[in-house]
């Protein structure tokens, strides 16, 4: 038995999701030990070819092009790990989702007819079956050689679903909203960043996206909202960044209509 | 359609680069017809929805154009929020934003040099196949490279989109004893850093020099968070004055604009235009290593870029040190920014080059547009420049070689797709 084999494939994105990979520098070499390097455009111009035994996925979906790249991708991967939140909601550019991407195109671009580009901006399980998604924008870095490290050995990657709060909690971090009354989005957003807003004296601004609440599927957004003491347009602002789908879909009731993408 | 002595040269996409691109070479004989260096990055469109967002927004989310370059995006956005709000904000908190800028300055240049850049000169694929045979030089190059992401997380709170920027200033500024274990750190990726500027000297460089104008920021010091700029050719302006010299177009085959001055022609910015223009500026540690490594008072071959941006490193790190040494903690962690009607322009030195951001906002503090303009679209016409000139020489060799080569020269350059669209297939016809 050889190495097993991993790719990382790039969508529309920042970048920053497959640069923590290369982050890891003290756990680089020894993971490159274990697992072999097969396709990985941003770090080395071997590029082997498939199937891979893991994939890891960032960005969003955008293009015409990339509708087909995705199923390639899938085609040609084992088990197919989504990174960031990109990959997982959609990421920023959903913005788009909730306007006229014509007239978007036509505020960034001259001649908007050169640019192909779709209405919406969805994630990788939109189109194909996932196996594993790891959230944040950025992911973090030890998450992602968790769930590497646990692929390896064959268990269950312990990446927690539990609120940012938790790890506020154990980090000895004073409560922010509490304390001094700023706006935090940590008690309905995923963890796993490690609370860092907090302890650097701002609100979590949801980064990680919605957390599963305790015994459901949803975090308690709507019980959170008036607690926030902010304006409707700064509460809209706030849900509506890095993980807009994900929040939104947290935010319809139960049984609302299911507009999921094409 | 290709001739029947046509030749023509695919690369699937090119390696080693921030984003996704591709080139495409057209030569006839002796004599190249066209190169063009695709960008199909995705648009993502922030300038449209910037639109509406509050004047305080921006630093987090610009931040996420860029995973390798964060902090200049926080930084472009804070000059140019603080300026429309009519403030200044100077003393220990612009000293901290510029320790947060060597920080970034450190990662991304240790990922260039060791992880993009040195596999081209040593003949190897990608680092980790490098490490294969000089471990201890990899180890080194990623050692340099944490020095720079943990100085990010200790003040901006993680390496990738930092969470302590803040319009003013910071949320929360370090005690002494947070910045104080840094200085061990940084004392170790001095050491490293000069190791690099020596052993990147050594490499082969081909022969090759171009005479593009040059544009890089100008200030007392060598330039990172603020300046005027400054060219080659005898040109200064402040940022308000960015969009009145230079021009962005946007051409078919590419989701980035193209950049150039109003009065004509295509500029470089980056590494080789801000040593040119500020070497005097370095500091006598960095200087030195630049002599010894056999840098002149300007740098015009992009191959030895790799070598400025390890001198580059070196300052860096001499200069977070001299912060900490100095750091007292300030009174408060940020300057009141109360919003304005109004414009406001910022410039900061990324590490890839100048990177210009506009904001309009009305009366509410909402943004009413947004420009932002990265260097790699400002680099792109140059280094289709260069492109064109080095396949002109080069065309005896057979198309992998000259392939190879072309690759070589775009990731001279370090370009940063994902900022620009805001990279590469290879293709080259002959005939």
């Amino acid at each position: 038995m050889g190495r097993p084999t991993l790719a990382v494939w790039k969508f529309a994105s920042c970048d920053g999701c497959q640069l923590t990979l290369l982050d890891c520098e003290d756990e680089l070499l020894t993971l490159t030990g274990r697992i072999k390097i097969a396709y990985f455009l941003e770090a080395t111009a071997a590029a082997g070819d498939g199937p891979y035994d893991v994939s890891l996925v960032e960005g969003s979906i955008t293009t015409p092009t990339d509708l087909d790249r995705i199923q390639h991708v899938r085609a040609v991967s084992g088990k197919l790990i989504t990174i960031g939140a990109c990959a997982t909601a959609g990421g920023i550019q959903a913005l788009r989702d909730f306007a006229d991407v014509e007239e978007f195109t036509s505020v960034v671009y001259a001649r908007p007819e050169y640019i192909a580009t779709l209405a919406r901006s969805t994630p990788i399980s939109a189109h194909v079956p996932v196996d594993f998604e790891l959230r944040g924008c950025p992911i973090d870095r030890r998450q992602l050689v968790e769930v590497l490290a646990a692929h390896l050995t064959g268990r269950t990657p312990d990446v927690p679903g539990h609120s940012v709060c938790f790890e506020c909690k154990s980090r000895g971090s004073v409560c922010v909203m509490v304390a001094r009354g700023t706006p935090c989005l940590g008690p309905i957003t995923h963890a796993g960043c490690g609370a860092i807003c907090p302890a650097y004296g701002r609100g979590c601004y949801g980064c990680f996206g919605p957390s599963p609440a305790w015994s459901g599927t949803r975090p308690n957004t709507r019980g959170l909202l008036p607690w926030l003491d902010m304006t409707e347009d700064e509460t809209h602002r706030v849900l509506s960044t890095f993980n807009v789908s994900a929040f939104r879909e947290e935010q319809r009731p139960e049984g609302a209509g299911d507009d999921a993408p094409q | 359609m290709t001739h029947r002595n046509d030749r023509t040269l695919k690369v699937g996409a090119l390696a080693r680069v921030e984003g996704e691109g591709a080139m495409y070479v057209r030569a006839r004989g002796r004599a190249v017809e066209e190169v063009r260096l695709d960008i199909y990055e995705p648009p993502r469109f922030f300038e449209a929805f910037l639109r509406g967002r509050a004047y305080t927004e921006p630093p987090d989310i610009t931040a996420r154009i860029c995973g390798i370059c964060p902090i200049a995006y926080q930084m472009s956005a804070c000059q140019a929020i603080e300026a429309a709000c009519g403030v200044k904000v100077g003393g220990t908190l612009s000293e901290l934003r510029r320790l947060l800028y060597c920080g970034e300055w450190i990662e991304s240049h240790a990922l260039h040099v060791y992880l993009l850049h040195a596999p081209d000169f040593l003949g190897y694929p990608g680092a980790v196949e490098l490490a294969r045979d000089h471990r201890a030089v990899v180890e080194r190059g990623l050692r340099l490279k944490k020095a720079g992401n943990t100085l990010l997380e200790v003040l901006g709170g993680r390496a990738i989109h930092p969470v302590n920027v803040r319009v003013g200033g910071f949320h929360r500024t370090p005690a002494r004893t947070e910045l104080a274990p840094l200085a061990e750190l940084l004392r170790q990726a001095r050491d490293d850093a000069l190791a690099t500027v020596e052993w990147a000297a050594e490499f082969e460089f081909p022969d090759f020099a171009h005479d593009h104008e040059y544009l890089a920021l100008s200030t007392g010091r060598y330039p990172l968070e603020s300046g005027v700029l400054r060219s080659s050719a005898g040109r200064a302006f402040s940022a308000a004055e960015f969009e009145r010299n230079i021009v962005e177009e946007q051409v078919p085959h590419s989701t980035a604009l193209h950049a150039r001055f109003t009065d004509g022609g295509p500029y470089l910015t980056g590494p080789l235009a801000r040593y040119s223009l500020n070497r005097d500026r370095l500091s006598p540690l960095a200087l030195e290593a630049a002599d010894r490594a056999g840098l002149g008072i300007e740098c015009r071959n992009p191959f030895r870029s790799i070598l400025v941006r390890a001198v580059e490193i070196v300052y860096a790190v001499d200069e977070a040190l001299r912060i900490i040494t100095a750091y007292e903690p300030p009174p408060r962690p940020a300057v009141p920014v109360p919003p304005r009607e109004g414009t406001g322009h910022g410039v900061t030195e990324a590490p890839r080059g100048v990177l210009y951001h506009r904001y309009g906002f009305g009366p509410d503090g909402l943004i009413r547009a947004a420009r932002i303009v990265p260097p790699t679209s400002q680099n792109q016409a140059a280094i289709e420049d260069d492109l064109r000139r080095f396949i002109a020489a080069h065309l005896h060799l057979d198309d992998h070689a000259l392939t190879h080569q072309c690759e070589q020269a775009i990731r001279n350059y370090d370009p940063c797709i994902s900022c620009s669209t805001h990279f590469l297939d290879l293709t080259v016809e002959r005939s």
